[in-house]
């Protein structure tokens, strides 16, 4: 393995383009459909009292509504309360500020090698990229980022990262990149990986991994996961970096109980993760393990421009199990990678505006039927069908409106579609209009078209009845009144 | 700590609604309900409308049906165009202003009344007082009959397998996704029958199924072929807009199963005549 291990080529084309191509991949479609069916299987079984699990999300609600509340306090206290535990506390805004951070550590220690627990935010940041860029080799020692680092792609999934790939096609990999014996055995290839991992552990100079709950009361960092690579990153090499966006932080460890159990059972229906750890500093002198030096990077990355926002703040309640994507018959369909950027699927549809612009973005609202699959299984009630919405009518703004609450908004704008839904907007409000209207579809369905656009590609043609709903009231009431 | 995270406007919180509580139902049948027809239904699907009106003065309740009702303003709603929504959804408020349950049938444009027409006009006070008394007046067909009527139904009709299509807002929104069951079950000749991925939406989403074609069709494909494997002789659900889009891409490929308005189906069986 060596530095030229760089993720993912930028994809090119636009999102709509990806779609098509990945609903003509049947394998794909069929490796999502059985994950993703069994994923909301699992979630169901271990959600089994409907009651414990409402009660249990409107907490989880609370909770996070209550840090993000007071989050500009209770960064505050988190920073004191690590500085104390003898972690040092750095702030990015941006992913390049960030990497600059990480980056001077590295070259501070001399380090060429890093080891990466699964960090979604390290994603945001292409930390791979830009470590190898730098001659620095970033492992991942995720199985499923392993997987997929290996095959220069990205995750497709928040919590499953290779999710689009079915056991032969991960034997296939393993057997080119790592010359080993062809095997679909899952229990083998699981072992091939952590013997080229186990490895890597000891050589590193650097672990990095993410933070599921930064605790502000006492300076922790809560850290779920069920391989143990967790562990290891954060215990072996004599540096830990922690990296983790702003809201991630809570009050206290009390408030971390429900959201720990929501988390593990929404994402994939277990009790509890087979680890958890809690990170709340360096080695200390009577200590024989730990790292000698921990560091916690906080990325705001277009986080505050959603707090700012008392509607879109909700989006920062997340506490990123996946559940939305599993439940989402979009996601289900297209797959993670269509999506183009980190975060996949409905919570991605409402974050990556805020960290990329809508500009960049401008289908994403769009790409939703609303049908509220999402909304229902969050595990902290983020009313994501009601953001999309917004994000929508953030989109459609003339890009010029007063008052911008996001960066690219407007960027659906079209003149042409505003003075449809104008006119849309007047023929509905008018009785004299709609009826008209009325009269003339009914009267004139013979003309309607074979052909009506987008509609005929998976439709017949529409065909308005003979008498209008309006015309069969009226007669029918007339004669009852005259009874 | 970096003064960063102070420059966001620290504004209220919101918190989630508190846990629903079961809906309250009159004990008694009202003499008097409007019917709001839906856009969709006023075109394409009148004869629902109709026969929505027959059970309902079976029922010996008077139904008026106000000439001037268009649409309930969700198509601009969900599109991003607010301003256009409201003006729609204004022009209704005033027609159906008597003090009498708005009975409509479609889980989505009922869904519409109760749950989004306070956003639209969360800025108007005495607007909002209007819009908040129309929704706790609000009914989806199915629940009207059920809970407010408690309609016992007679079925005369020979024996067929059905399947119900539940929409995306009766299963969520309204919570009624399981009134049509209910219903059909006082029926003693129809079997319903389980279709995969029942609680999948069916891919319409209003502007959704033309904005974004390939996606919205390869969700109707799978929601018709889970259909169509079912074994159901017939289609049944309460919400117009997924019949559209369901009907419309079964006839596209050319299969024999439709579907029918639950009301439609609901007067037949019963032997209510056209």
């Amino acid at each position: 393995m060596n530095a030229a291990l760089i993720p993912t080529v930028e994809v090119s084309e636009d999102f709509r383009t990806r779609a098509h191509q990945a609903l003509g991949d049947a394998q794909l479609r069929n490796n999502f459909r059985n994950a993703m069916d069994s994923l909301m299987s699992k979630r169901a079984a271990s959600f089994s009292d409907a009651h414990e699990r409402e009660h249990l999300r409107a907490l989880g609600n609370a909770v996070r509504a209550r840090a993000l509340s007071k989050l500009p306090d209770l960064l505050e206290q988190l920073e004191a309360n690590l500085t104390r535990n003898g972690v040092t506390v750095h702030w990015a805004e941006t992913v390049e500020e960030a990497n600059a951070i990480v980056l001077s550590i590295i070259r501070r220690r001399e380090a060429t090698q890093v080891i990466k627990g699964k960090s979604m935010v390290s994603e945001e940041m292409e930390m791979n990229h830009v470590l190898a860029a730098q001659g620095i080799e970033c492992l991942e020692s995720d199985m499923g980022e392993f997987i997929v680092q290996l095959d220069h792609e990205k995750p497709s999934h928040i919590i499953m990262p290779a999710i689009h790939k079915n056991a032969s096609q991960v034997a296939s990999l393993f057997h080119e990149k790592l010359g080993v014996e062809y095997t679909k055995d899952v229990d083998q290839l699981i072992q091939i990986g952590r013997r080229v991992l186990r490895e890597k552990f000891f050589e590193a100079d650097i672990g990095v991994s993410g933070v599921n709950f930064a605790v502000a009361e006492t300076g922790t960092l809560l850290l779920v996961e069920n391989e143990g690579n967790g562990r290891m990153s954060t215990t072996v090499p004599p540096v830990h970096i922690a990296v983790t966006g702003i809201e991630k932080v809570v009050e206290n460890l009390r408030d971390v109980v429900p959201l720990l159990s929501l988390l593990t059972r929404s994402a994939l229906g277990q009790p509890i993760t087979t680890y958890v750890n809690m990170i709340s500093g360096p080695r200390k002198a009577d200590e024989l393990d730990g790292p000698e030096e921990v560091h916690l990077v906080l990325l705001d990355n277009g986080r505050s421009q959603a707090f700012a926002d008392s509607e879109l703040r909700q989006t920062l309640n997340c506490i990123r199990c996946g559940a939305c994507m599993n439940h989402c018959p979009v996601y289900t369909r297209i797959g993670g990678h269509t999506y183009g950027e980190v975060y996949p699927g409905p919570i991605g549809k409402i974050i990556t505006p805020h960290m990329v612009g809508l500009a960049k973005v401008p289908d994403h609202p769009s790409a939703s039927s609303l049908c509220g699959a999402c909304g229902e299984v969050c595990p902290v009630k983020i009313p994501i069908p009601a953001l999309l919405r917004r994000l929508r009518e953030e989109n459609v703004k003339a890009p010029d409106s007063p008052h911008p609450v996001m960066r690219g908004q407007g960027s659906k704008y079209s003149r042409q579609e505003r003075f449809i839904w104008n006119a849309w907007a007047k023929l509905h409000s008018s009785p004299t209009l709609y009826r008209l209207f009325t009269f003339a579809a009914t009267r004139l369905r013979a003309l309607v078209p074979n052909n009506v656009g987008p509609w005929t590609q998976n439709h017949s043609a529409p065909k308005p009845a003979a008498r209008s709903l309006h015309d069969l009231a009226r007669e029918h009431l007339a004669k009852q009144g005259a009874r | 700590m970096s003064e960063l995270f102070y420059n966001a406007v620290p504004n209220a919180t919101r918190v989630a609604p508190p846990l629903a509580e079961p809906r309250e139902y009159p004990h008694e049948k009202p003499q008097k309900v409007y019917l709001f027809g839906t856009c969709v239904v006023d075109l394409f699907y009148p004869e629902a409308g109709m026969d929505a009106i027959h059970l309902l003065e079976r029922e010996g309740i008077c139904v008026d049906y106000p000439q001037g009702q268009s649409c309930c303003g969700q198509p601009a709603y969900t599109s991003g165009y607010t301003d256009q929504a409201r003006q729609v959804a204004r022009a209704q408020l005033a027609l159906f202003a008597g003090d009498y349950p708005v009975v409509v049938p479609s889980g989505s444009c009922a869904g519409m009344l109760r749950e989004h027409y306070a956003d639209l006009f969360k800025d108007e006070p005495d607007t909002l007082k209007q819009v908040q008394a129309l929704a706790a007046r609000t009914y989806e067909l199915a629940e009207f009959l059920l809970f407010v009527c408690k309609v016992q139904l007679n079925d005369s009709g020979a024996p067929v397998k059905v399947a119900l299509h539940t929409s995306c807002s009766a299963r969520r929104e309204m919570n009624t996704h399981l009134h049509g069951r209910e219903l059909l079950a006082q029926l003693r000749n129809v079997e319903r029958v389980d279709h995969s991925h029942e609680s999948e939406c069916c891919g319409f989403g209003g502007t959704f199924s033309v904005r974004m074609p390939d996606i919205s069709g390869a969700m109707v494909a799978d929601k018709t072929r889970a259909l169509q494997d079912s074994g159901a002789h017939q289609v049944l659900s309460a919400d117009c807009g997924c019949l559209m889009n369901i009907n419309g891409a079964l006839e596209k490929q050319q299969a024999a199963l439709r579907g029918q308005h639950l009301a439609s189906f609901l007067w037949q069986r019963t032997g209510g005549e056209r």
